[in-house]
């Protein structure tokens, strides 16, 4: 249960897990993997902004932003 | 002609402190201009080194890959290498911010896969600490010199110097370009992608291995880069796939096996994660639900306020300046065409032009603190929900709320947002805001055509009538952005990802804002700066010739007595005008017009405010004898307003007509000044073009409806 991968948008605030695959349209998979989302890396979900959307993720010791339905892209195991 | 200098390029990801160490290495001596066909400054500046050489510093726009989907993001590759035009760099120096190493090495990897000559500058050492890999372990892994150098206090710039002196001796040395190095294998399958592929790759461009994997990984349908020619494409494409889709397997490959490079090599110098207490605690306040977005909201009237409040005092004091300018003219050169020419033609030209300044002064100081600090990047955090539900960028904000003051700065402040469609959209809808140049028009239609009763016994009638004009304006461009960017192609909302980086807050250098103010001004001086005053001229030319009137006035005025002469003047001035080309013009647009409610002097008007909306005022001035020094709150003005009567004795200014006309000037491009700008930044006359042909037609299609509709109802 506990392996069970899930997607980066379902995580919890302040929950890190490490990036399984990431999906989509080939330029935003490329745009995230360049920007280090590859598999294996750690990932934490920082903040959801005031609105709900979009979210803030740390990785690699820098931080991002990216829109909830491209996090669902992003498949996590805890 | 002085010998050619040879170029350094300093490239790196965004906010990596390159502008900063850019300017510390620089001075005050940066050229801006665009590179060829885009929307992208070029920055360059003269780079003293030692021994009395020197080099010009190329300032390569951020990015975080040279895998490129759009001709903005292939700047960065074309500059590296020398293509398209521009100039082969002999060294490209990367600026690496050292609490994010991996990232910004991830660029130098692909840079070196290319056989280009690096250099790595290392900032963000202070903020990094013992995060920061150290520069001598850094440099043996990569094969090349690093430098720190924190661009803020000025220190390692000497030895920066220095180094890039060293490399380009090296490279002189050496004669030929480095050879590539490739830190990973590449799998058999991907080899002969690259091998079928690098044999179409163009002459001009150099035959590497490297430039078939750029190729492999950016051209696909639907891409829009520059000057890819059809066999490359066609090999792109041909390339065999194995039963999977080509892109995202290569992708896959390749970026990973430059990561785990880089997680071996690089991630191992470092020691923990920077910290960010301070970016987390300043963030919980300034991303709070409701601390938030009341700091955000009062950020956001400071800068409106200063548009639209305090640089009032700046541009009376220009409009002062010019009309004394005018006036010392009038009384040194005799009266006459010349005497005309010289105060309406070139002085008021360039005063049109010198008038933007305090607006484009101020807005960009603050957009220069907001970037610097990091806040820039939260305001597109925070905006981004109700922003991207009409399709425009988070950071179109602030664009979108300048408009309020005038399109003109807005439409300059869009090159915060780094893709060209998402310029184009918030360009394209900007000058729908209610600007300060449309204010004396509503408030002369108002005072005339309303009454100052009040709804309800306290909403007072002519505050609510202004109160909905600007309510008016925003909502129709929301729905305009929203129609635009699903109707017209380029504008289209593509599936590109909104990925952007919260850096961590930083205290901005007033050095580098002052700079980019500076920039941003003289550019628009030299760019849109001319084409406004060679507008002004032209339309000063449109209205005051032919200069014959049927009755000779100027010798009646001077048989007048002293109280009758004013009144001839203006007169005399008033038969000048509908006997000139934009008068005739005015008369030819009525039957055009006359479905709106406007006759043809209102024509005149319109015609004269295209050289800005607040013209119509003194236009309207000069058309109803009373004089072109007329303003908004002129009880003349407003008496010969409510007197005109058209042919049949009915008043041509009702309210309904009141509200047509005002509806006209909210929605149509009557500013050649925002066309100016839109031009020069889109590089064209497409988008101008586009921008006043939409613009009029919604204009009198929405007046035509509100005025027939209204007579349908009743009103007259």
């Amino acid at each position: 249960m506990r392996a069970e991968a899930r997607t980066l948008d379902e995580l919890g605030r302040g929950a890190r897990a490490v990036v399984e695959s990431v999906g989509g349209e080939r330029p935003f998979r490329r745009r995230l993997l360049e920007m280090g989302l590859t598999p294996g890396t750690v990932v934490s979900l920082v903040n959801v902004a005031p609105l709900g959307d979009p979210l803030e993720i740390e990785l690699r010791s820098g931080r991002l932003s990216i829109r909830r339905h491209e996090a669902a892209l992003v498949l996590v195991r805890r | 002609m002085s010998e050619r200098r040879p170029i350094v390029a300093l490239a790196g990801n965004p906010n990596s402190g390159k502008t900063t160490l850019f300017n510390a290495l620089t001075g005050s001596r940066a050229k801006v201009g665009n590179y060829p066909g885009i929307t992208v400054d070029r920055r360059t500046a003269r780079l003293d080194l030692s021994g009395g050489r020197s080099v010009d510093l190329l300032d390569i726009p951020g990015t975080y890959s040279l895998v490129a989907r759009s001709a903005d993001e292939q700047i960065a590759l074309d500059a590296m290498l020398g293509l398209d035009g521009l100039e082969r760099p002999e060294l490209i120096v990367f600026c690496l911010d050292a609490s994010q190493p991996v990232r910004g090495l991830y660029l130098v990897l692909q840079a070196q896969e290319l056989g280009l000559r690096v250099a790595v500058a290392l900032t963000m050492v202070d903020e990094a600490k013992r995060a920061a890999p150290p520069a001598r372990a850094l440099s043996a892994a990569l094969g090349c010199p690093v430098v720190e150098v924190d661009g803020r206090r000025r220190r390692g710039i000497a030895e920066l110097r220095v180094m890039i002196g060293q490399r380009l001796g090296e490279a002189a040395a050496a004669g030929a370009p480095p050879e590539p190095v490739w830190r990973w294998q590449p799998s058999d399958e991907l080899a002969r992608h690259i091998d079928s592929v690098r044999a179409t790759l163009p002459p001009e461009w150099p035959q590497t291995p490297a430039m078939a994997l750029w190729a492999l990984m950016s051209l696909e349908e639907g891409d829009e880069l520059r000057g890819v020619p059809d066999p490359l494409r066609r090999a792109v494409a041909a390339a065999p796939a194995g039963g999977r889709a080509v892109g995202s397997w290569i992708d896959d490959e390749v970026i990973e096996a430059r990561y785990r490079w880089l997680d071996r090599e690089v991630a191992s110098l470092c020691h923990g994660a920077p910290d960010r207490s301070f970016t987390e605690r300043v963030d919980r306040v300034l991303l709070h639900r409701v601390g938030g977005f009341a700091v955000f909201l009062a950020v956001m009237f400071i800068v409106f306020q200063s548009l639209f409040t305090w640089s009032d005092p700046a541009i009376s004091l220009i409009e002062a300046a010019f009309s004394w300018l005018g006036d010392r003219t009038t009384d040194l050169v005799p009266p006459g065409l010349m005497a005309d020419f010289l105060v309406n033609g070139v002085i008021a030209g360039f005063g049109s032009v010198v008038v933007f300044l305090p607006q484009i002064l101020l807005l960009f100081f603050f957009i220069g603190l907001m970037e610097d600090s990091g806040y820039m990047a939260r305001v597109a955090y925070l905006m981004d929900r109700i922003m991207k539900s009409m399709n425009l960028h988070g950071r179109a904000f602030v664009p979108m709320l300048s408009g309020f003051a005038c399109a003109v700065p807005a439409i300059l402040a869009t090159r915060t947002m780094e893709r060209q469609r998402d310029r184009l959209l918030t360009m394209m809808v900007v000058p729908l805001m209610t600007c300060s140049a449309r204010l004396p028009i509503y408030t002369l239609v108002i005072a005339a055509l309303f009454p100052a009763s009040h709804v309800l016994g306290i909403l007072p009638v002519q505050g609510l009538m202004m109160i909905g004009m600007y309510l008016f304006s925003a909502v129709t461009a929301l729905v305009a952005a929203w129609v635009l960017s699903r109707r017209i192609r380029p504008l289209k909302a593509k599936r590109l990802p909104f990925v952007i980086e919260l850096p961590p807050y930083r205290v901005p250098r007033l050095g580098d804002v002052v700079r980019m103010m500076w920039e941003r001004t003289s550019y628009f001086l030299r760019e849109a700066g001319t084409i406004i005053l060679a507008c002004t001229i032209a339309l000063w030319a449109l209205l005051s010739f032919p200069r014959h009137t049927e009755i000779d006035y100027d010798a009646r005025i001077a048989a007048a007595s002293a109280e009758q002469a004013p009144a001839l003047e203006h007169e005399r001035d008033a038969e000048r005008l509908r006997q000139s080309y934009g008068g005739r013009l005015g008369h030819a647009i009525e039957p055009a017009i006359a479905p709106l409610g406007f006759d043809w002097k209102i024509g005149i008007g319109i015609i004269g405010a295209f050289a800005a909306r607040e013209v119509f005022v003194s236009t309207m001035g000069v058309v109803y004898s009373a004089g072109g020094d007329v303003d908004e709150n002129s009880a003349t003005l407003r008496q010969r307003i409510r007197a005109e009567v058209r042919e049949d004795g009915r008043p041509v200014y009702t309210p309904l007509v009141g509200l047509s006309l005002m509806i006209f000037f909210a929605l149509a491009c009557q500013c050649m000044s925002t066309l100016a700008v839109v031009k020069r930044e889109t590089r064209g006359y497409r988008w101008p073009l586009f921008l006043f042909t939409y613009m009029t037609v919604l204009a009198w299609v929405v007046s035509f409806a509100v005025y027939q509709g209204g007579r349908l109802l009743g009103f007259s």
